[in-house]
């Protein structure tokens, strides 16, 4: 058993089992935890497939942002019913089928994949690459991006502002 | 590791995304299940992008990244103002628009 293997094992039980608390915990809060957990073993998955850009950029924008929203809007919340929210699930059985039914699936068509042959070796430097990359064929795309993200900070900002 | 093996994770995780979608009551909890599933097709993207020896895995990583994050501070923002009119997040009782 190689290192790569054992640290495949190792990230893919913590991944697997912070995303089981995501969705099965009774506490928000706690599940919002385990969401951290779950989107950083992810960025380590990211390391393992040899992209440490796309691992800062997990850590940074999801970890990091998208863990301190969801924070908020939980804090804002609870602030303003005046009590923790506890959430329920319903139609678990149904649930677990639909979605037993969906990963049986995938594997039906991962199963008759052909091999794969072993991981090329990359061409330089992964993070100058996604450099250029952005600034040459992508570039149009990045500034499209841009406009997405002040929209939407400007849709967020109308919903959320006050009534007055 | 072959390349089954980051794809077999990654549908996992988002069966499980898939289940958290389906059986939450409460609308954050919703919106956990889906941050979930995007992260599987992230794991997806990269490692097909990694086994191809092909950049726009990764490139097409961080757009998703980015849109996420505006998606959800869009989706939290909605919820927030839910909260406000209705006092419950309970997506069972949002059903204003129910025919």
């Amino acid at each position: 058993m190689t290192a790569e293997m054992l640290a495949f094992a190792g990230v893919a039980v913590v991944l697997l089992a912070s995303s089981l608390g995501v969705v099965l915990t009774p506490n928000l809060f706690h599940a919002v935890l385990y969401l951290a957990v779950a989107l950083v073993s992810t960025g380590v998955v990211f390391l393992l497939l040899d992209a440490p850009f796309l691992f800062g950029a997990q850590l940074l924008l999801y970890a990091g942002g998208v863990v301190t929203i969801v924070v908020f809007a939980i804090m804002l919340t609870e602030r303003l019913v005046g009590q923790s929210i506890r959430q329920t699930s319903r139609y678990l059985i149904n649930g677990a089928l639909v979605s037993a039914a969906m990963f049986v699936g995938v594997v039906g068509f991962l199963v008759q994949m052909p091999p794969a042959g072993p991981r090329p070796p990359w061409p330089g430097d992964l993070t100058a690459a996604v450099g250029r990359a952005l600034v040459g064929a992508f570039a149009v795309p990045v500034e499209l991006l841009a406009v997405l993200l002040v929209i939407a900070l400007l849709g967020a900002l109308y919903f959320a502002r006050s009534e007055s | 590791m072959p390349l089954g093996a980051y794809l077999t994770l990654a549908a996992l995780v988002f069966a499980i995304g898939l289940f958290g979608v389906l059986t939450r009551r409460n609308a954050v909890g919703i919106l956990l299940g889906i941050e979930l599933m995007l992260n599987a097709v992230n794991i997806n993207l990269v490692a097909f992008g990694r086994f191809h020896a092909d950049l726009a895995g990764v490139i097409f990583t961080l757009f998703t990244i980015a849109i996420t994050v505006a998606e959800v501070a869009v989706g939290l923002a909605i919820v927030i103002v839910i909260f406000r009119v209705r006092r419950t997040i309970d997506a069972d009782h949002l059903d204003l628009l129910r025919g």
